[in-house]
């Protein structure tokens, strides 16, 4: 019952989007403009149908309906009740529903606010997301249907993947990494409807499109930081990022994302690199499609690959589709699209972009080239080989150090242009901080070049960002003599794209230091011990109490109680790593357990025990920092969120005039009312 | 009385799963694979055991995905450390031990490929770009801070 | 719209996309083994599970590959949480029996397992014909390149692994092997014993 009603929902909804997509160029062609009511009337009635299959499969799930295939597959009586409703993206059908309720989310956000704007490129930008929605609601009514029937109707099913299952992070990861993922749909639709409807020399389209990609860039953030967190507290190893095929799917997007909001500013400001910033749009998507293909399609081994079905198919036409579209459009319009403008002066902040632009790309590339490369080396050599850790970090680390030591540099220069002892005035101060944080490294022990080089970039690159907080809010302090909190306040509220830039780059350099120590200073060892016994690492204690078991209805649950010792041996903590066995799977979920502190973890998995309970085998890892990685992922996350809340596009394009014509203009248009001239030079000079 | 339980548990969840618990050992220590807590590992341990992970965090665990065999809590990735571990106290050098292990999976075990043949492409293309990225930056930086190159 | 350079561009994508179907006609999780056509790793492992009859060795005893060269030699690893193992039980055993009296010989690993066990899963699985031994450390498995069991090597007369087989193996698949190996097929003048290495 709910199957069917369900299933035609997205019927409905594919005969929608694909009318609502057929309807716009001929609405617009033929001038007739009142179509496009329909065209917008189309993409919220499919919000609507998507939203009704999505309520309806939660609500399949909840009461157990194993009629409808998906729950047959996934659910089971046994489990919890939020692993059951988050199971709705634990599986490929379900997650291809949560992906299409998420597009048809985007796209009803994307007409609601901009279906005002005169011109063609919303409508044909709504046009593309109609497109993909139709793309997204094929599969759901074709190969990747979520409701087909069951009979006849089994009494209970296996449950979600187990892995899925054992932690409550997979209740927030896949939502973030689908708006991430999804929502970068937006900023290319805007792409695409401006070289169509002939805007793209404008800068208007990225206006509307930076937003977009901004939000988006901070739910991939957020889902990629979730995603580390996840692995490291379910997969037992103390590890949170492999470079596996599905983790490097997320990161090139994100990279070229993380691109495009650069390059965009220097787009705006100088009129130049446009064809280069919309390329970046255009990838950014195919990336993220590209990245659903290759986790969907099983030609690349993965952890977390889904099963497979003919969607790999569908997926490698989206490819093909999307790929020719783009090449079509931006090789076809590259001529309109040249750069016109010109760079102020070689010591400017937009050098520092281009060259944030070039490690970027190639960190892009290389992560791109080695996850497909065991596919390209059986195809020429037709041998299989892994491309793995070891590889990308010895390729792509010193790209990474590179483009940190660029964000103390980008804004520590003003754009337009400066003199070179001016640029040397603002540039050597954060190097104090850099030689600081490099010799406390090497005094904790650091003695790999890559890892001193990363303490001394993280270094200058977060006095070099704290620094234009702190001068901008002394400027205010002595101008106004505000108070320093509303100083603070007013500084960011007044310029929120730019500090909410700097927020973001601040928190990258948590991340950056939590990855960096905790990769340099990891200390791990691996012990069998009786109950009594105790194994020290790093000046940890841990003794093991006893070794026990439990059943619970979904799992049964092998665990050690363990005594954390501290410094005269008193007990200082209980931990208690376990094993779960879940009784549809033949592989345990391990379940280490960590405390954490500020200066970093003690990590403690249970690798094996005796059936017994006479000892079990525990690693003990202690690695500094590592909560610092998930603290900065808020903070980016934060920076995003200020950084979506700017001006507006009327000061962004008063200011767009103004950076087009004067070198290195103070930010008068941006400043809010009641924030004074001078404020604004002796920030931005 | 726990104990009993435990090991209750631990045959039914064998009973269930067709007895995959040992996938992950439950009698490692038996097999030999990993150093009993009660001795303090001396330096040339450390040293010993700072080798170890350097090699076996380059080979990949044939029973997981993508892992290596240093992260791997596997039992077969624990004994193909120990078997590197072994070899390396025997005095067989990292890339003697790799060929060993190359010999029995075949590349695929690598994490990193080796620098020959086509291979070599994968860790030239990074730096050619980067070389090449860099001159072109440099190229643009120079030609659009030059007066007469102007608007256009 | 410049329609020339849209065509070139087109067709740079068209590797790639050809790259990405050619991935459709591959298994990532299927490696091939390197052994197949070399020498088998030579071992000496300890019977835990004697066997029946004439096929039977007695418990502790040590079987060692190179002394069994001239046979065909069928090593079959194998666990008693290995699902699959239970579905080429049979096929194993009755073939082992069925060639009794040819120059074979069956040899069960046990794969990280306990003897114990083992001896109580071959009780359950109605008995085993021929002799199985204990791998300390799974030193031997990692020899043979084992991914996971159940796995099966047919190790020709002269000693090279001849055939190399993922799963579950049919009684169909080892008769075929096994008489393509027999001496009877090798080309007459040419003992075993010459050339093995």
């Amino acid at each position: 019952m709910i199957g069917l009603l369900a299933h035609n929902a997205l019927l409905v909804s594919v005969a929608t989007v694909a009318l609502g997509a057929i309807l716009t160029p001929i609405a617009i062609r033929t001038g007739r403009r009142e179509w496009l009511q329909l065209v917008y009337g189309a993409v919220y009635t499919n919000f609507l149908l998507v939203s009704i299959a999505t309520g309806l499969m939660i609500v399949a799930l909840v009461t157990h309906d194993f009629s409808v295939s998906y729950v047959a597959a996934v659910g089971s009586r046994a489990t919890p009740l939020l692993f059951t409703v988050i199971s709705l993206w634990g599986a490929l059908e379900g997650s291809i529903l949560f992906w299409a309720w998420v597009l048809a989310l985007y796209a009803a956000a994307v007409v609601w606010f901009h279906h005002g704007r005169a011109g063609n490129l919303v409508p044909y930008a709504t046009m593309v997301l109609l497109a993909t929605a139709a793309f997204f609601a094929v599969l759901l009514v074709g190969p990747a249907d979520p409701f087909r029937p069951v009979f006849p109707v089994p009494l209970d099913g296996p449950g979600p993947n187990t892995l899925l299952q054992n932690h409550v992070l997979m209740a927030v990861h896949p939502p973030l990494l689908y708006l991430g993922y999804v929502g970068m749909t937006v900023p290319f639709a805007f792409a695409f409807g401006a070289i169509v409807s002939g805007e793209a020399q404008s800068n208007d389209w990225s206006y509307l499109s930076r937003r977009w990609m901004l939000a988006s860039w901070g739910f991939l953030s957020a889902a990629i930081i979730a995603g580390m967190w996840w692995s490291y507290e379910v997969l037992g190893w103390g590890g949170y990022w492999a470079w596996d095929p599905v983790e490097n799917a997320s990161f090139l997007p994100w990279l070229t994302a993380t691109a495009y909001l650069h390059s965009v500013m220097v787009q705006e400001r100088r009129n130049m690199i446009r064809l280069w910033t919309l390329n970046l749009c255009i990838s950014t998507f195919v990336l993220t499609i590209l990245g659903t293909f290759l986790t969907r399609s099983g030609i690349l081994s993965s952890v977390h690959a889904f099963t497979t079905g003919t969607i790999g198919y569908y997926f490698l036409a989206l490819i093909a589709i999307v790929l020719v579209l783009a090449l079509v459009l931006v090789a076809g319009n590259s001529e309109h699209l040249r750069s016109r403008g010109n760079l102020g002066g070689a010591a400017s902040r937009e050098t520092v972009f281009l060259l944030n632009n070039l490690f970027l790309t190639a960190v892009t590339l290389t992560v791109l080239v080695g996850t497909l490369y065991p596919l390209i080396a059986e195809a020429v050599r037709g041998v299989k080989v892994s491309v793995g850790e070891p590889f990308f970090n010895r390729m792509t680390i010193p790209a990474m150090v590179a483009l940190v030591f660029l964000m103390g540099v980008g804004p520590s220069l003003p754009w337009g242009s400066t003199s070179w002892p001016e640029a040397r005035k603002r540039l050597l101060p954060p190097l104090v901080a850099a030689v600081l944080l490099a010799a406390a490294g090497v005094l904790a022990g650091a003695r790999s070049v890559y890892a001193i080089l990363a303490f001394a970039c993280v270094g200058y690159a977060a006095m070099a960002n704290v620094r234009e907080f702190w001068t901008g809010t002394r400027a205010r302090h002595r101008a106004h003599g505000e108070v320093w909190p509303t100083a603070l306040a007013r500084l960011v509220g007044g310029n929120r794209r730019r500090y909410g830039g700097y927020v973001a780059h601040i928190g990258i350099l948590f991340v950056a230091l939590g990855v960096t120590a905790s990769s340099t200073f990891r200390s791990e060892r691996e012990a069998t011990l009786r109950p009594g016994e105790t194994l020290t690492v790093a000046g940890h204690t841990v003794r093991l109490k006893n070794v026990w078991g439990r059943e619970e209805p979904q799992r049964s649950v092998i665990g050690a109680t363990m005594d954390v010792l501290g410094n005269d041996g008193a007990v200082i903590a209980s931990v208690e790593p376990r094993m779960n066995y879940y009784h549809v799977s033949d592989q345990p979920v391990p379940t280490p357990d960590v405390r954490s502190s500020i200066k970093g973890d003690l990590y403690i998995n249970l690798q094996a025990f005796d059936a017994n309970g006479a000892h079990a085998t525990v690693k003990v890892i202690v690695e500094p920092l590592v909560p610092w990685i998930w603290f900065g992922g808020f903070v980016m996350v934060l920076g995003a969120g200020i950084g979506m809340f700017h001006g507006g596009r009327r000061s962004a394009e008063a200011r767009a005039i103004a950076g087009g014509a004067l070198p290195a203009a103070p930010d008068v248009a941006r400043m809010g009312v009641g924030v004074g001239v001078g404020v604004g030079v002796g920030v931005d000079a | 009385m726990r104990h009993a339980s435990l090991a209750l548990i631990v045959t039914a969840s064998s009973l269930a799963l067709g007895g995959a618990t040992t996938a992950f050992a439950q009698d490692t220590a038996a097999l030999g694979a990993i150093p009993h807590a009660a001795a303090t590992p001396t330096a040339a341990d450390d040293e010993l055991e700072a080798r170890t992970t350097a090699v076996a965090s380059t080979l990949r665990c044939p029973v997981c995905q993508g892992e290596s065999i240093q992260d791997s809590p596997a039992e077969l990735a624990q004994q193909m450390r120990a078997v590197v571990r072994d070899r390396l106290r025997a005095g067989e050098s990292p890339d003697e031990i790799k060929a060993y292990f190359v010999s029995r999976y075949g590349e695929w075990i690598l994490l990193e490929p080796a620098m020959s043949g086509l291979n070599i492409a994968l860790y030239v293309l990074p730096v050619l770009l980067m070389v090449g990225g860099l001159a072109f930056v440099a190229y643009l930086v120079r030609r659009w801070t030059t007066p007469e190159a102007g608007i256009q | 719209m410049n329609w020339g350079r849209a065509t070139v561009a087109v067709l740079t994508a068209v590797p790639v996309i050809a790259l990405f179907a050619f991935g459709f006609t591959r298994d990532p999780g299927e490696i091939p083994s390197p052994l197949p056509g070399n020498p088998a790793p030579d071992f000496s492992l300890a019977v835990f599970a004697p066997g029946e009859g004439t096929l039977s060795r007695s418990v502790g005893d040590s079987i060692r590959l190179r002394d069994l060269a001239g046979k065909v030699v069928v090593v079959n690893f194998w666990a008693s949480w290995c699902v699959a193992c239970r579905d080429e039980h049979v096929a194993l055993s009755e073939t082992a029996r069925e060639y009794a009296d040819r120059p074979t010989q069956f040899i069960g690993v046990l794969y990280n397992d306990r003897q114990n066990l083992g001896l109580r899963w071959i009780e359950g699985m109605g008995g085993q014909s021929y002799p199985s031994v204990t791998d300390r450390g799974s030193l031997t498995a990692i020899d043979f390149g084992l991914y996971g069991v159940p796995e099966t090597f047919i190790v020709d007369p002269a000693g090279r692994i001849a055939y190399k087989h993922l799963g579950p193996i049919s009684a169909r698949v080892l008769r075929s092997k096994i008489d393509s190996l027999l001496p009877a097929a090798m080309p007459t003048g040419m003992t075993p014993r010459d050339s093995a290495p």
